[in-house]
């Protein structure tokens, strides 16, 4: 007999479909009742991840089978401490994008409030369902419900955003595809879809070709979808023409879930040991260093605040990988193994919300795109302003926030792995980093005049956006600072040091 | 054996700038409330550090670390030693008059956005601080680069094209040497495990290869570009476009003297001065910090922005710091200590009555100040003593300094050594005495006054009327002016004042290892 706690993993995802048909049928009745039965499940999903994270702690993993399907048949939802992580932090940043999302939506999209949070709980059910399931094509079901009910939330604006959403939609089928390519490879040489069934099956086959050409196939696909460099053209786009909690959403959360998906991939399906056979770290550290290097000058070029937070993910999905791939090398606990990577994932997951919720508020205010427009805002929009320089400064490296403990881990690890060139690269990416945020926080505070030489009209009254949208961009700001502290004093530290006994990469095995 | 004792009172110290930033903030719309945090504060803090001094002088260790094992084997937290209270008690004391001298300043020349200057000001104490008393390296740069990006908004407080430049130009080399010293931790780090500040150093040469220590002194130079030598000086004179108050706190007591103090403990306590002289790196760094005395003296003598010679003469006075420790001997270091707070109190004093300039007459370069000394005689005489102590003369503080100075370039046996700190304390006469005499005893020429027919200047040839009564708030500049220039006076007569000279035989006690 199950505990109620493990048909957690399973409600959490049903709920979530469920809820999106019945926002559905409620908005239809009552526009209103949308956002209140969206927030109340997200709320609700927050709560049983927690929930579920200490029952991890506790007793162990869970495994839920799918109708009572006996695991290499049925499906099964497996928890552990990874995907308990991940999940919080999807449902933490859903949930504020969700508080955000009232005010603003009903500002941006007044028409398509229904539709908008149908869609939005049917893609937290998507991310969610890629991270409970231990089914690797169940995983790909939900990878294609969460991009699929992305691409509409991104075409939601209208206009240009149908463009972005296209290119997104034609990049991110092929990148689906070659998943499913790399699955079928797999079923065909192990006959079998379960993930700890295939971790199992494969050792024997590590050296065949078609397991590594599945591997390669995965790799390529999820690159697309996680938006690394040289397959990122997706991204920039999309970011910027969605409403702000989307591309807060897309930045700070799908991306990412899709780097979970590879690394649940990559060390619980393949394993430490294989990935060990092939080049693939090396090969990825170098792409990792090149997408730092080239989104950061690339979000130097840009004028529009949206875009240049675009391709400053493009930078950091570069740190995630960077760290990723020095996993196999380092072991030293607190930053051997995955816990860089795992770590800049809520840290990133924390400053680009924050980010692109301010992006957000500057447009909901007075439609403010450009940088070069944003004189004075320090003025106009203290508290938003303030929230900015904060999460900006977190994202430049200055200790004691989040950026800087990120920072350091990945220094650590890469010093510890002999790699002392992406020490170099990591420096220089967080100079890169102070040019384009420091131009941002220079013209919002600084600026007295555009660069004719006119001189603004001052005094600017204060305008600040409604109470509910400051709330969670707050509650972000000051994460960026706090975490940084609870890294420092190694807090979460438990969790990440048991994800990597699971995979087998801490120094303890 | 070492005693240490876990107190609160860093703690408390590190507190009060930080509290303060806050409740400045809240108070914005009051004016005088605001104005009474940061003095409160100041003086609180103060009272916090010099209370530790005496435990410290009689050789125990303060310490109190808040997260233990951020990475293995480094706490974050303070560690204070003799050399690190100097440094806090300088900047603390200091913090006091200038604020004091900030409301007169501030509010004579109608300054704008006066709350975030008063903020920044606070969390830049709150960084300087930090910097003194924490016990390590991660725990310094931490709030190394908290004193940087919370000194930006001063340096462009003025918000014009120039100021707007000079504060990206602070920034690009400050929180570039930033990310050196990063590496230069970490490195260091990965090396020997542990960053703490230890008397006899932390690095060994012998498992470590020789060219490894080289890049990692280099890397830390480096990262110590707040210590302004040359050829990464041009930060300073620039980041003289911001109010007076900042550049005579900031730009010669704690953001420069953060970056001296980080060379010292780097010097001493990481390296070690065994290590140092084993690889030669002590002739090196004192040969390298002469040429920076000595060329930014050159450069000084043509300026003609009275701050901007005085920031070439700050440049100059911070590479005698980094000279004197260079030299590896007890009289040397000694001297490189004792300089710190010596050269604050003078370096300030100056500063403030190139503030006090501005203010009463609105005037900032040097020839245009003929007679300004019979208009404002109590802030030049202020004036000559600093400038006076700069050039070494007794029995003002910068005569000790040059003395053991002196001496420990003597103790070194190198005596070309000698000779640079005479040569370059020449030079300190050479672009000093052309702004006392020019003050004191240069007439104003006769076409100017035939020129601009206004009655002020008129008034001004004779007559002078004393620019000094007029201004009503000029009493909170005076006041600041006058107590340090009769310091600089009085701490050469009774260097015990404030625990300097105790505190200095301490640090050096523990670094001879006795």
């Amino acid at each position: 007999m199950l505990s109620f706690v493990e048909h957690l993993p399973l409600l959490i995802v049903v709920s979530s479909i469920i809820s999106s048909i019945t926002i559905l049928i409620a908005g239809w009745i009552n526009r209103k009742s949308a956002w209140y039965i969206s927030t109340a499940t997200i709320l609700g999903q927050f709560i049983s991840s927690i929930i579920i994270l200490n029952h991890i702690l506790k007793f162990g993993k869970i495994h839920y089978r799918l109708g009572g399907w006996v695991p290499p048949w049925g499906i099964e939802y497996v928890m552990d401490e990874l995907n308990a992580y991940i999940l919080i932090i999807l449902l933490f940043l859903a949930l504020l994008c969700i508080i955000y999302s009232k005010r603003n939506i009903e500002h941006e999209l007044p028409e398509k409030v229904v539709s908008f949070y149908t869609i939005y709980q049917l893609l937290i059910t998507g991310l969610c369902g890629v991270v409970v399931t231990g089914d690797i094509f169940n995983m790909y079901v939900f990878i294609e419900i969460f991009s699929l009910s992305a691409y509409a939330l991104i075409a939601s604006r209208g206009k240009i955003s149908l463009r972005a959403s296209f290119t997104y939609l034609v990049l991110g089928s092929i990148g689906a595809c070659f998943f499913l390519i790399g699955i079928g490879f797999l079923y065909a040489i192990t006959g079998s879809l379960n993930i700890h069934d295939l971790s199992i099956l494969l050792p024997p086959f590590y050296t065949n070709r078609v397991i590594i050409a599945s591997f390669v196939f995965i790799l390529v696909g999820l690159s697309i979808k996680m938006a690394l460099f040289p397959l990122h053209t997706w991204l920039p786009d999309a970011h910027a023409f969605a409403p702000s909690e989307i591309s807060a959403m897309l930045s700070g959360i799908i991306i990412e879930v899709s780097t979970y998906a590879f690394i649940r991939v990559s060390f619980s399906v393949f394993t430490f040991k294989f990935l060990k056979i092939l080049p693939v770290m090396e090969i990825l550290s170098w792409i990792a260093s090149l997408a730092i290097i080239f989104g950061s000058i690339w979000a130097i070029s840009q004028t529009n605040l949206k875009r240049m937070l675009a391709y400053s993910s493009v930078a950091n999905m570069g740190y995630i990988i960077l760290a990723l791939s020095l996993s196999l090398s380092s072991k030293t606990s607190p930053w051997g193994g995955l816990t860089p990577a795992l770590m800049h994932i809520a840290n990133h997951a924390l400053m680009k919300g924050c980010l692109f919720l301010t992006a957000g508020a500057f447009i909901y205010k007075s439609n403010l795109w450009f940088i070069n427009d944003f004189y004075q805002l320090g003025k106009r929009m203290p508290y938003t302003s303030g929230a900015f320089v904060v999460s900006a400064i977190s994202m430049i490296g200055i200790p004691p926030s989040v950026g800087f403990v990120s920072k350091l881990y990945i220094i650590l690890a890469s010093i510890e792995a002999k790699r002392f060139i992406f020490v170099g690269i990591l420096l220089l990416s967080s100079l890169l980093n102070l040019i384009y945020f420091w131009r941002v926080i220079e013209t919002m505070y600084m600026k007295t005049g555009n660069h004719k030489g006119n001189s603004f009209p001052s005094p600017f009254p204060k305008d600040e956006i409604p109470i509910a949208m400051l709330i969670p961009i707050w509650i972000l700001a000051v994460l960026c600072i706090l975490m940084g502290i609870f890294w420092l004093a190694k807090i979460p530290m438990p969790i990440l040091d048991r994800i990597n006994l699971l995979f087998g990469l801490s120094q303890k095995l | 054996m070492i005693e240490t004792i876990p107190s609160i009172k860093p703690i408390l110290a590190i507190l009060c700038p930080a509290l303060a930033s806050i409740l400045i903030l809240l108070s914005s719309k009051r004016p005088n409330l605001r104005e009474s945090w940061t003095l409160i504060a100041s003086i609180l803090q103060f009272i916090f550090i010099l209370s530790m001094a005496p435990l410290i002088t009689n050789g125990k260790f303060v310490e109190y670390y808040l997260l233990l094992d951020v990475i293995p084997g480094v706490n974050f937290g303070f560690r204070v030693d003799a050399f690190g209270l100097l440094f806090a008690l300088t900047a603390s004391f200091l913090w006091i008059l200038v604020s004091l001298y900030s409301i007169g300043y501030m509010r004579a020349l109608k300054e704008h956005a006066q709350t975030r200057y008063y903020f920044c000001f606070a969390l830049a104490i709150f960084g300087a601080i930090g910097v003194a008393l924490s016990g390590n390296l991660v725990t310094l740069f931490v709030f190394y680069e908290i004193l940087t990006i919370s000194t930006y908004p001063l340096v462009a407080h003025e918000q014009s094209q120039e100021a707007l430049f000079a504060g990206r130009k602070y920034l690009a080399y400050l929180l570039t040497s930033g990310v050196f010293l990063l590496a230069a931790i970490a490195l260091t780090y990965s090396l020997v495990g542990t960053t703490d500040f230890m008397p006899s150093g932390i690095l060994k040469s012998s498992f470590l290869h020789r060219s490894t220590l080289l890049i990692l002194f280099l890397l830390f130079l480096l990262g110590s570009m707040k210590a302004a030598y040359m050829p990464f000086h041009s930060w300073l004179p620039s980041a003289m476009i911001a109010p007076t108050p900042v550049s005579a706190l900031l730009h010669a007591v704690a953001v420069v003297k953060a970056g001296v103090f980080l060379i010292v403990r780097v010097v001493c306590y990481v390296y070690g001065i065994d290590l140092m002289r084993e690889l030669n790196l002590g002739v090196l760094l004192s040969s390298f910090a002469a040429i920076t005395m000595i060329g930014a003296s050159l450069f000084a003598i043509a300026q003609d922005n009275l701050k901007r010679r005085l920031a070439y003469s700050t440049i100059s006075q911070l590479s005698f710091i980094i000279f004197g420790v260079g030299l590896l001997t007890p009289m040397g270091i000694t001297g490189a200590m004792i300089h710190i707070p010596f050269h604050g109190l003078m370096k300030i004093t100056l500063f403030l009555c190139a503030g006090a300039i501005l203010v009463a007459s609105g005037k900032t370069e040097i020839s245009e100040m003929a007679g300004i000394g019979r208009a404002m005689p109590l802030t030049m005489i202020a004036f000559t003593i600093g400038a006076l102590g700069m050039c070494g003369a007794p029995p003002i503080a910068g005569f000790i300094s040059k003395w053991y100075l002196s001496l420990g370039a003597i103790q070194s046996g190198y005596w070309a050594f000698l000779a640079l700190i005479l040569i370059a304390s020449l030079l300190d006469v050479v672009y000093f005495y052309p702004i006392i005499r020019t003050a004191f005893f240069e007439k104003i020429p006769k076409n100017e006054v035939l020129e601009e027919k206004e009655p002020k200047v008129q008034l001004f040839s004779e007559p002078p009327p004393s620019l000094e009564r007029e201004q009503p708030l000029f009493v909170f500049l005076i006041i600041p002016i006058g107590i340090t220039a009769i310091l600089s006076i009085l701490v050469c007569l009774f260097p015990n004042l404030f625990y300097i000279y105790p505190l200095i035989q301490r640090a050096i006690q523990n670094l001879s290892g006795g």
